[in-house]
């Protein structure tokens, strides 16, 4: 049975089989960055302490970023993930014959804007070209691009790291951007390799991507990694891109290259298929460590592009392509020059509403993360690598607000439960903040609970533990069903501590000896007896007065 | 009487209609009669006749209720087959196309639907508007109407003079060789052409009738199929050049579709009757007198300044000394465009498609084999050869300074003072198809476009207005090139022309008979 090439296809645009293509299908990655070393020596091993360096590597990324925009770069066709295949598809984006381009202005503004983020300068005047290729999902034969002058150059993004083990300590490192030129994303072909034959999909081609090109500035994948990191926070905070790899709004290939310190930089790969941040770091770290073996066992690196096998955890040399591709550029003739202005060279005439004004742009900027994080850190009291972790995570710094605005207890506290218990569980289950079921008010009546020393911090642990289940219970309620409560009764603990010294004559001794920190594990019984419902002040005192 | 009707001009036929002299679907039935008639000259690709009586019944309701859409409300109008037409095949006389139906209207095709016009078929063309004969289509050549004319066949030897079977029939020029057909041959009032490098003034030219190349971004591309995006143009054929006139105020203005359309508002005009000819100055270019331009053509080309002169106009030699690069640059930045703009045509979203199943880099190249003639494989491959990154700024980007240079002859003759330059269309007049087809289609691109491609490099507007018949009897056409966006100037001088000039009108004897027993009243022509 043969299935047809474009499913779900409006009626003038045909079905058909087509054979063989390879095709790279999106699956879905967990994010999250690995460890990769600083530098390598001969052996790969790290050698951040050890100064006989060997080898330095040289790191380059070229990252396509979808924007986030209602329709396509050219087209008012919808943009939407997921869609089902080729019903997100107009004349223009089916390339048929006859039909303009009509550049968004929505997309525009986004490029500016992530320009402007990062420290870019805008060109007042940028150009669109083709770039000819023959794929089966690039309906016209070429792309749109912007070859010749592209709408933003010679920017810089500042990124961070921990600096060795100490979770303290951040640096701040920094990458060039060369470029930010808007293009148009291609269909996806899918390979059906039972019935050999390739599916088309166009429902992304046309969709407005921003190709940031950056400099070989980085030295290893933890740095690529953290810089990728830094940049989907950037475009999320501007709402350019919603920047998800998993989704494939956010496409990497990096450039590596090995060399001798003091010597020139060494033949370069480009590494494709990269789907994750994590990956990100394992591709490059692979590929410098590949590339530096080859070089000690007398072999040379060729100018080539490979692609990360992540089952194999390695880089694979792609199939190479007859020759050298040209891709034949020339001026997109259907479009004028794309000209912006700011508010000095805006002319008199014109409205606001017509063109798009860069210092308009400039104006409405939204806190970028690393203001944001600083703001964290002085209005809270903080530490700065919290800041970071909430931020590193979809929603969690509007939740943690949220949970600060709402409860008695005091941030430097609340950021513990937050990081520790609430994150923690979200990795467990493996589900975003929005998906949680404990909200931020249930966490705040819960720390309220604890601020006012109705429940302890182990019986919050366990009411935490029972919110998890999704009963909707309020924690007060679950606090009664449970019975967590402190026991305030003076009496009752004092006899319960009566007991435990009982049946711990052993440590008793111990402290009557003069051992006080054998009064610790005392108080650990007694908790553990009361099931976390006793306060550990209140029991210290009253096991110090039975033992005085 | 029916010939009568169908020989009257755009603006007449309006008024009949609106008077409730004829009848929308009447109009219409009688084109088509003559459609059939004259189907020998193989000028439309596609008749639409059921699609057409029913938009000539709308109209006719429309009059009925006193509501008509427009001035061409009943018109019958025919289209090249290289604009796309929502449910109507469009296949650019290329089997790469044959059996493609397009979803979408092009611009000025909506504009006139819009307008109650009504559309008779799709005209043929050279595949892809690559040529200047109309003799290299997918499906055949288009023969030239003045082939059958009284006025042809009564000055040539009767064994040389072409019949409906005959083989000896001439050619119509191109590639809107099919439009020009159409309105020569009356069956229709108004034809849409395209211009890249004269392939509208071209066929008006040797078909006798105005051919008018709007400015680049005057009217929209949108919908009409490329051949070089800087330079083409929606063409306007008709018998005369206030129905052209018009035509271009129903197709002007900005389109939102088409971003190299320009945003200031154009305003319909009508020309006026008296025109004054001592305000203006009219240029005759020293380089138009190229070698293998026809004695007869350089006299009329030479009466005619004199007749502005004697009129009163300014009337003086000028110089434009790059137009001679204008060829060979056209072939570069042309052949660039198109190798370009095909790459599209891979079989796999419209369009023919190959068996060969192989691979997809089999199947597209086997579609495009199969799918393009000579001429389009030929000039992609030489585009493509001007595109490689080591030929780029040799040919491409050398081709475009010359395209400037070009451009700025233009601009700094008309800031000189100079209104209008006046220029042969083409080197001679129709030849034989059996002649024409002597030489390969660059060698007659290049022959033909010669006095015309310049002004498409520039993006000014032209018109080609029939001059005079030769001593073969076969039209004459001259040139006006006027100022950007200046087509109401342009429009003015070449109607005075048109006016003092008297071109006579094509007898079709014997053809247009059945429909027409009125005697054949030859009007004095200026320059016969």
């Amino acid at each position: 049975m043969a299935a047809p090439m474009m499913r779900r296809y409006p009626t003038w645009l045909r079905a058909g089989k087509v054979s063989f293509e390879n095709v790279t299908v999106l699956r879905d990655w967990k994010r999250a960055v690995s460890a990769s070393v600083l530098c390598w020596n001969s052996k790969g091993i790290t050698t951040k302490e050890n100064r006989d360096v060997s080898w330095a590597a040289v790191v380059g990324l070229e990252i396509h970023a979808q924007i986030s925009s209602n329709s396509k770069l050219f087209s008012c066709s919808q943009v939407q993930f997921a869609a089902p295949p080729n019903s997100l598809v107009s004349f223009l984006d089916a390339s048929l014959p006859g039909t303009l381009p009509v550049l968004n202005r929505r997309c525009v503004e986004a490029a500016v804007s992530t320009g402007l983020a990062l420290n870019c300068t805008i060109n007042k005047k940028s150009l669109f070209d083709r770039k000819h290729y023959f794929y089966a999902d690039l309906p016209a034969g070429y792309q749109i691009t912007q070859h010749r002058i592209p709408i933003a150059v010679n920017g810089c993004l500042s990124y961070f790291m921990q600096a060795g083990k100490n979770q303290n300590e951040i640096v701040t490192k920094t990458v060039r951007i060369k470029q930010i030129q808007l293009e148009q994303d291609s269909g996806k072909s899918l390979h059906d390799d039972f019935r050999n034959q390739t599916l088309i999909d166009l429902n992304r081609a046309g969709i407005g991507l921003m190709e940031l090109v950056m400099e070989p500035d980085m030295c290893c994948g933890e740095e690529a990694a953290a810089a990728v990191r830094e940049l989907q926070l950037i475009l999320r905070a501007l709402g350019s891109s919603q920047a998800n790899m998993a989704e494939g709004q956010l496409r990497v290939d990096a450039n590596v290259s090995v060399h001798r310190p003091g010597q020139l930089y060494g033949v370069r790969t480009e590494v494709k298929n990269i789907n994750s941040a994590r990956f990100l770091a394992k591709a490059i770290d692979y590929e410098i460590h590949r590339q530096i073996e080859e070089l000690e066992n007398g072999g040379t690196i060729l100018n080539e592009t490979r692609a990360f096998d992540f089952k194999l955890g390695c880089t694979v040399a792609m199939r190479d392509k007859e020759g050298k591709q040209d891709y034949r550029f020339m001026p997109e003739p259907n479009l004028p020059p794309l000209i912006l202005y700011d508010a000095k060279s805006l002319p008199t005439h014109i409205s606001g509403q017509q063109v798009v004004n860069i210092d308009w742009i400039r104006e409405r900027l939204p806190d970028l993360p690393s203001a944001k994080r600083a703001k964290l850190v002085e209005r809270y009291g903080i530490q700065p690598q919290h800041s970071f972790t909430l931020e590193n995570e979809d929603g969690l710094m509007d939740f943690f607000e949220s949970v600060v605005n709402a409860t008695e207890m005091k941030p430097q506290k609340v950021i513990g439960w937050v990081i520790n218990n609430f994150l923690s569980y979200l990795k467990l289950y493996n589900i975003t903040v929005k998906e949680s079921l404990v909200t931020p008010l249930l966490l705040a009546e819960l720390l309220d609970l604890v601020a006012s020393r109705t429940i302890s911090s182990s019986a919050a642990k366990q009411v935490l533990e029972e919110m998890w289940k999704g009963e909707k219970k309020t924690p007060a309620l679950i606090v009664k069903e449970k019975k967590l409560n402190l026991l305030q009764d003076w009496n009752e603990l004092e006899s319960i501590c009566w007991t435990v010294m009982r049946d711990h004559q052993k440590e008793v001794a111990e402290i009557k000896k003069g051992n006080h920190k054998v009064l610790n594990t005392i108080i650990g019984h007694v908790q553990r007896t009361t099931r976390g419902r006793s306060d550990p002040v209140t029991v210290k005192q009253i096991l110090e007065k039975l033992l005085s | 009487m029916a010939g009568k009707m169908l020989r009257a001009s755009l603006r007449e036929i309006s008024a009949a209609l609106k008077k409730g002299h004829v009848s929308s679907t009447e109009l219409c039935q009688k084109c088509l009669s003559l459609i059939k008639t004259t189907k020998f000259l193989n000028a439309y690709i596609t008749v639409t006749e059921d699609i057409a009586l029913k938009q000539a019944q709308a109209s006719e309701e429309r009059y009925r209720q006193g509501q008509p859409l427009g001035d061409l409300d009943g018109v019958p109008v025919a289209v090249k087959d290289n604009f796309s037409t929502a449910g109507i095949e469009t296949t650019c006389a290329s089997k790469m196309l044959k059996g493609y139906i397009p979803p979408y209207n092009a611009t000025v095709v909506q504009k006139l639907l819009d307008q109650g016009a009504v559309l008779l078929g799709k005209t043929n063309l050279d595949e892809f508007a690559m040529g200047s004969g109309s003799t290299d289509g997918a499906f055949g050549p288009v023969r030239n109407p003045w082939s059958y004319s009284r006025q042809y066949k009564g000055k040539c030897a009767p064994t040389s003079c072409a019949q409906p079977e005959d083989a000896s029939w001439l050619i119509t020029g191109g590639s809107s060789g099919g439009s020009a057909a159409a309105v020569s041959s009356f069956t229709c009032f108004a034809a849409l052409g395209s211009d890249t490098g004269g392939s509208t003034r071209n066929p008006a030219s040797l078909c006798g009738v105005v051919g008018l190349k709007p400015t680049y971004g005057l009217i929209s591309r949108y919908g009409l199929i490329p051949l070089v995006n800087s330079m083409d143009v929606p063409g306007i054929l008709t018998r005369c050049v206030d129905d052209a006139a018009a035509m271009l105020g129903v197709l002007g203005g900005h389109d939102p579709k088409d971003s190299t359309t320009v945003q200031d508002p154009f305003c319909p005009f009508q020309l006026p009757n008296l025109i004054d000819m001592k305000n203006f100055c009219i240029g005759v270019p020293k380089e138009y007198s190229a070698a293998g331009l026809s004695s007869e053509i350089l006299a009329v080309w030479s009466r005619a300044a004199d007749l502005f002169e004697k009129a009163g106009a300014k009337v003086m030699e000028v110089s434009l000394p790059h137009t001679a690069y204008s060829i060979v640059c056209y072939h570069v930045l042309c052949a660039a465009d198109v190798a370009s703009n095909m790459a599209r045509f891979d079989g796999l979203e419209y369009g023919h498609r190959s068996s060969a199943d192989q691979s997809t880099e089999a199947l597209i190249a086997a579609t495009r084999r199969e799918g393009f003639n000579d001429v389009v494989r030929g000039r992609i491959l030489s585009g493509n050869y001007f595109l490689l990154k080591q030929n780029y700024d040799n040919y491409f980007i050398k081709a475009q300074k010359v395209r400037r240079l070009i451009a700025t002859d233009f601009a700094k003759l008309f800031r000189s003072g100079v209104d209008i330059l006046l220029t042969p269309t083409t080197l001679n007049q129709a030849m034989s198809y059996h002649e024409f087809i002597k030489e390969d289609n660059r060698t007659r691109s290049a022959q033909d476009d010669i006095f015309t491609q310049a002004a498409n490099m520039a993006g000014l507007p032209a018109v080609s207005v029939p001059s005079a018949l030769s001593g073969k009897g076969l039209p004459i056409g001259l040139q006006f090139i006027g100022r950007a966006f200046h087509e109401l100037q342009l429009l003015m001088v070449a109607r005075w022309f048109e006016k003092q000039v008297q071109f006579p009108v094509l007898d079709l004897e014997g053809i247009m008979d059945p429909l027409d027993t009125v005697s054949h009243q030859e009007k004095s022509a200026f320059f016969s």
